[in-house]
């Protein structure tokens, strides 16, 4: 079945081919012919059959043989003339498979027989049968299927099932579905604690035992590798959700203003933070919650808030993701803050604490289990009603790259607590993990080097697991030494699988973006406090030249209210919503190829300034992230008013949807679109300028 | 067995164009070939049975063989013919039998090879000729299934031989895994590219060895493929199946080359699967070997050979003017003509030419033969298992590796709940010989007093626990020697006798070379005759055959 080549056809083989078809044909018409007028007589039947026989594709045939046999059973009342009524239904299915044995239509109506439980199933038999196909084809995954729904139809103990497929990878390793049976056996069995898979420790050690076995033996079989793959991910991630960031921090002491009067700056406590908060304008103030993956079902009752502020009322967390599952790694909610009096006397305490709860859930479906508290106090200051009005960025921002980090500002004063990880909560099973992990690595590093890409990417995400972990502590030289290690082999993988070059610069970027931010000492390089002129200092953070080519490790980054990210290779942006301080962000001189790869952007309320010169928007006539990327941007009910806005305008919608869609939700008093092709399209800036009212300076030029 | 005087049959007609005396495989496979290619053939043995020195024998009979193969020609002088007779002797080829214990009852049933320990590799010659030739349907097969053991710091270790079996060693370290592996690789990629190589004509060699690699001695290659000492023996005495210690320096002549050593991996892997019902790269025949032998006869005389057992030959007929043989004398006193006689190897063919030749008097290749019954098998729920103790593995001193072959009762050479066990190594003398093959007995088996000798047969299963040696009931230790085959281009050729190898390829390698010189004698008389055999090319014979149909093969002689 694997592995044979094909052959050319020969001349002969067409005629036959040819011949062939004409019989389908026939039998076709003449199924069909039945199948309208509802004949269900032996004849017709055995027509269907022909028909089967030949082609078990004909998947109308197998409906219309359901069709004939509810209808034919009504008419049987003997137990014995329902059984043989199954029997030659099966036997039909059998010679079905005999013919292909990967036919999914003989394979449901098998399937669909027994699930109606007319009479007794003999489990011999079907038994029987499986084990002859996958004597044919051992990796025939609708046999695998099949075994399946048997084993839970019957009741097979899944310690049993495992056997079994222990024993066809003793065959014959190479069997991508014996892997995956494996791993489902043993997950459903370590989650019901069945007796002998009490330990997970014990049983991942024993499968990286196994599996490394068939990895050593032949570094080519990729089966082994996927293997391996599931492994790791069950060993390094935790298994419940955890909190891993948040903004305001744990203890955090704000102070909020909307407008900066110099004068005042000697007057700011030093031990409040002093932030100029930019959604104060809108009267909100987000608080942020970063969980370690993906969950859903935050809700007032699940997290709930404390306040000496009358908030509480009516608390809503929203997940920030670009897409539509309700999972989400990131979730918000917003204080009204508009009704509050502005007092620098005044400090308001919060509090929130998420229970043990069923509702947050993960993706994989455990629910989240420590019970996180945590409260930080925030005043008001500078209560100037006539500001609240007015916009504070008059001037143009400019970004200078190659601008050094500006000496005159201390950057002590940028507060790291803010970065904090709150969630200190050390995975009590982490000296096992981290023993299991070294091994493996020590492992690797000995497989003789014969450039096989998945030694090479699994080294790789095994000693990213390894600093993961070793983050939670504090061995970061170690941690370090995992990185560089992880970065060198992922450059090697670029240049050996350059089909797969993207997604290696992805994870190029993550380890960059995870090396850069992990430790103070690191990250104090990047960041700084920018003065500008009549404005509010900003907490800013410059990763420029760094060739990244997506985010991550946002929730390092709640904080940041100027991000420079130009000269890089960004493609994506996703990860970026979660930054809800941030004001301004240069994207030039980077590869984003549509207004749809800047959707996060639209879930930032505060963002005022933004650069996009030298993209490539518009550049490509087909852009995947345009057309294939699922996002749910462009499924919204409110795209259809905003179009028919436009359609008044006189707006190409057709051309510019994803733009219009884009700057509907943007509030931008800046914009810089030079460089991209985009930017040259007839009415593309009257577009902009039509769709950003509070837009003031387009690309570095005031348009008022 | 011919101490009376017998009444020996007379045969009709006295002239063929083939005389063969013995019917040991060579004679048998030869016999097979001439009477295809529409000779006619008188095939005799003196002995009752067929094989010869490759006959299977009932365990009584045993003994008296290897004794009395060393028979006293009676010369009988009476004449019919007008050449001169020269009397053929036979010589002995087996010295220092040894045996000890007692058979077990009913003794019949313990059938005795004389080439063992041997076995047949699926993919080998002898396995195509038997298709070919319609031997097949003569003999029926089992596989080894137990694979190859090897002796390796005082245990059993099944040889890992595939994928599947490197995966589920549990002894091998990841690395070694890796290595072995991987050498694999490399060797079915230079195999895979030879054979595509082979048939799209020269050019590119994508996946084949560099001819430096091949060149060198294998050990040296291996050692280059970093695999440990362990891994070497495991390649080399147990899957490449070298005779001599590879490791040591001074037995140059000895060193297996690569190419040697791939091309018998190369046969080890094809004959892994060849067969959809055999287990592993072996096969023996059931009823043991002298089987062969038989099925050829078989096939030689349903194409009209003439066979005559019981039938000694006392002398071989000169033409004095031609200074050629042209016939054989019968025991019966009966003279045969023939163009062509071919004779067991047994037989002292004397020289004509009386002033240059000597009798053959070649280094002395001898190799030691042993043959157990035990009570059980040597490693738990093994059958048929071959073992390999490679040099050095038992003492010292030891340097040629001894393969000891484990057959049970499926192959119908025992009766059941017994185990037949043949040992063999080489030797330059017999003393060394029978100590290694000694050493060896020791090591797999235990020789127990005979208290538990009754009943064993029932008591044996549970005895064969795990770490429990088989116990000795009965064995023979005895060496055999191996003289070259002498055949000179002349009238009378003399065939290859048992060697010390696993398996019949240099055997049929020499009949080959038997075949070919009475081709050669043939063709210079009618060129254009077909017979089937080998498809080959035999450069230093200026020969080439080809056009294979329906296993007859048309050649063409062409005489540089």
């Amino acid at each position: 079945m694997h592995g044979r080549p094909r052959r050319p056809d020969k001349p002969e083989d067409a005629a036959a081919a040819e011949a062939k078809a004409a019989k389908l044909r026939d039998l076709q018409t003449q199924v069909l012919r039945n199948h309208h007028s509802r004949t269900y007589t032996k004849e017709a039947l055995g027509l269907s059959f022909k028909l089967l026989e030949i082609n078990p594709e004909a998947y109308t045939a197998w409906n219309y043989r359901k069709l004939a046999f509810q209808h034919n059973l009504g008419e049987l009342s003997e137990p014995e003339a329902v059984k043989s009524a199954i029997d030659d239904e099966l036997r039909v299915v059998e010679i079905a498979l005999r013919q292909n044995p990967k036919s999914y239509g003989a394979w449901y109506h098998r399937k669909w027989l027994l699930n109606r439980k007319l009479a007794p199933v003999d489990f011999k038999r079907e038994f029987g049968l499986l084990d002859k196909l996958l004597k044919v084809d051992a990796r025939n995954f609708h046999g695998w299927n099949y075994r399946r729904f048997l084993a839970r139809f019957m009741g097979v103990p899944e310690e049993e099932e495992l056997k079994y497929t222990m024993d066809k990878i003793s065959d014959n390793f190479s069997n991508y579905s014996a892997w995956h049976n494996r791993s489902i056996l043993l997950s459903n069995l370590l989650g019901k604690q069945s007796k002998g898979f009490e330990s997970k420790q014990k049983i991942f050690s024993e499968e990286f035992e196994l599996v490394t076995q068939a990895l050593f033996t032949d570094p080519s079989d990729q089966s082994g590798w996927f293997y391996h793959l599931w492994l790791l991910a069950q060993t390094s991630s935790p298994e419940n959700p955890q909190l891993i960031a948040s903004w305001p921090s744990d203890g955090a002491k704000l102070s909020l203003y909307l407008v900066w009067e110099t004068d005042d700056e000697k007057n700011a406590p030093s031990s409040l933070s002093s932030i100029c908060c930019y959604s104060l304008k809108e009267g909100i103030f987000p608080i942020v919650l970063y969980f370690n993956e993906p969950v859903k079902g935050l809700s007032s009752s699940s997290a709930c808030l404390n306040s000496d502020l009358v908030v509480g009322k009516n608390i809503q967390w929203r997940p920030l993701s670009v897409t539509d599952s309700g999972h989400s790694n990131c979730w918000v909610t917003y204080l009204e803050v508009s009704n509050l009096e502005y007092s620098s006397l005044r400090q308001f305490l919060v509090e929130v604490s998420i229970t043990n709860s069923d509702e947050i859930v993960s993706r994989s479906g455990s629910n989240y289990n420590c019970p996180m508290h945590f409260s930080f106090t925030f005043e008001l200051s500078n209560a100037d009603s006539t500001a609240q009005g007015s916009d504070p960025i008059h001037d143009l921002i400019s970004w200078d790259c190659s601008e050094s980090l500006p000496s005159h500002v201390n950057p002590s004063c940028i507060r790291f607590e803010q970065l904090k990880i709150t969630s200190a909560l050390v995975h009590e099973e982490s000296n096992w993990h981290l023993e299991r992990l070294s091994d493996e690595i020590e492992l690797f590093r000995e497989l003789p080097d014969d450039n096989s890409k998945f030694a090479k990417l699994t080294l790789a995400r095994l000693l990213l697991a390894c600093a993961a972990i070793k983050s939670r502590g504090t061995s970061l030289v170690e941690r370090r030494g995992y990185c560089e290690e992880a970065l060198g082999l992922f450059n090697d993988l670029i240049h050996l699988d350059p089909s797969h070059k993207r997604y290696y610069e992805d994870e190029r970027s993550l380890v960059l973006m995870d090396q850069l931010t992990c430790d103070t000492e690191a990250f104090r390089k990047y960041c700084s406090v920018k003065v500008l002129p009549n404005l509010a200092p900003l907490n800013r953070v410059q990763l420029c030249k760094l060739s990244l080519t997506r985010i991550g490790f946002a929730e390092r980054l709640l904080w940041v209210q100027m991000l420079d990210l130009g000269h890089n290779n960004l493609r994506s942006i996703e990860g970026l919503e979660a930054l809800q301080q941030l004001v301004c962000l240069n994207l030039s001189n980077n590869q984003i190829s549509s207004f749809i790869a800047l959707e996060p952007l639209t879930k930032i309320i505060s963002l005022k300034v933004l650069d996009l010169s030298s993209n490539e928007i518009g550049t490509h006539p087909i852009d995947t992230t345009r057309y294939i990327f699922p996002s749910p941007f462009s499924h919204k009910v409110e795209a259809c008013e905003a179009f028919e806005e436009c359609r008044k305008k006189n707006i190409n919608v057709e051309e510019f949807w994803d733009a219009i869609l884009f700057f509907k939700h943007a509030n931008l008093v800046q914009l810089c679109l030079k460089g991209n092709a985009v930017a040259n399209k007839e009415n593309f800036r009257t577009l902009v300028v039509a769709l950003n009212p509070s837009l003031k300076w387009l690309d570095g030029a005031c348009i008022h | 067995m011919a101490d009376a005087p017998q009444d020996y049959p007379t045969i009709d007609p006295t002239s063929f164009d083939v005389v063969l005396c013995g019917t040991g495989l060579p004679e048998s496979v030869l016999a097979a070939a001439c009477s295809a290619a529409g000779k006619t053939v008188l095939h005799v043995d003196p002995n009752p049975f067929y094989g010869s020195l490759f006959s299977s024998l009932p365990l009584p009979s045993f003994p008296s063989f290897l004794s009395s193969s060393s028979s006293d020609s009676v010369p009988s002088p009476s004449s019919t013919t007008p050449y001169a007779a020269v009397d053929l002797r036979r010589r002995s080829l087996y010295s220092e039998v040894e045996t000890s214990g007692t058979v077990p009852e009913p003794s019949r049933r313990f059938i005795v090879d004389l080439v063992g320990p041997r076995v047949l590799y699926c993919a080998d010659e002898a396995v195509d000729l038997l298709l070919r030739s319609g031997g097949s349907h003569h003999v029926e097969f089992k596989s080894v299934e137990g694979g190859t053991l090897l002796y390796w710091d005082g245990g059993l270790y099944t040889v890992p031989d595939s994928r599947q079996a490197i995966f589920k060693d549990t002894s091998l370290q990841l690395k070694e895994k890796n290595l072995l592996f991987r050498f694999f690789k490399l060797v079915q990629a230079h195999i895979a590219a030879s054979a595509a190589g082979a048939e799209a004509g020269e050019g590119e060699a994508s996946g084949k060895l560099p001819e430096e690699d091949l060149d060198l001695p294998f050990i040296e290659f291996l050692k280059k493929q970093h695999l440990s000492p362990k891994m070497r023996a495991v390649v080399l005495y147990a899957i490449a199946m070298a005779d001599y210690d590879q490791d040591g320096a001074d037995s140059c002549e000895r060193l297996l080359t690569t190419k040697e050593g791939v091309k018998t991996i190369a046969l080890y892997s094809s004959s892994i699967g060849r067969f959809a019902n055999a287990e592993g790269a072996f096969i023996y025949p059931m009823y043991g070997h002298g089987e062969l032998p038989q099925a050829f006869c078989r096939c030689a005389a349903v194409k009209g050979a003439l066979y005559v057992l019981r039938m000694p030959a006392t002398a071989l007929l000169v033409d004095e003017e031609k200074k050629c043989y042209a016939g054989i004398r019968l025991a019966s006193g009966q003279d045969i003509l023939c163009q062509q006689l071919v004779l067991d190897p047994s037989y002292e063919i004397p020289s004509l030419d009386m002033t240059c030749s000597t009798p053959v008097s070649n280094s002395s290749r001898k190799v030691a033969r042993g043959i157990c019954i035990i009570s059980s098998f040597v490693k738990q729920d093994l059958s048929n298992v071959l073992v390999v103790f490679p040099p050095k593995s038992l003492e010292e001193e030891q340097v040629t590796a001894v393969r000891v072959l484990q057959l049970s009762s499926n192959l119908a050479v025992c009766p059941p709940g017994m185990f037949m066990a043949y040992l063999s190594t080489p030797c330059t003398d017999t003393f060394t010989g029978k100590k290694c093959i000694n050493k060896a007995i020791d090591v797999l088996f235990t020789t127990k007093a005979s208290d538990d000798l009754e009943g064993h047969l029932e008591t044996t299963s549970e005895n064969s626990k795990e770490g429990v040696k088989p116990t000795l009931l009965w064995s023979c230790v005895y060496v055999q020697e191996i003289t070259q085959c002498q055949g000179t281009s002349d009238t009378a050729l003399s065939c290859p006798m048992p060697d010390e190898n696993l398996d019949y390829r240099s055997i049929l390698e020499s009949t080959k070379k038997v075949q070919f010189l009475s081709i050669l004698y043939y063709s210079c008389q009618k060129v254009g005759k077909k017979i089937w055999l080998f498809v080959e090319v035999m450069e230093p014979f200026g020969l080439f055959l080809a056009s294979c149909q329906y296993g007859m093969i048309s050649y063409h002689v062409h005489i540089k």
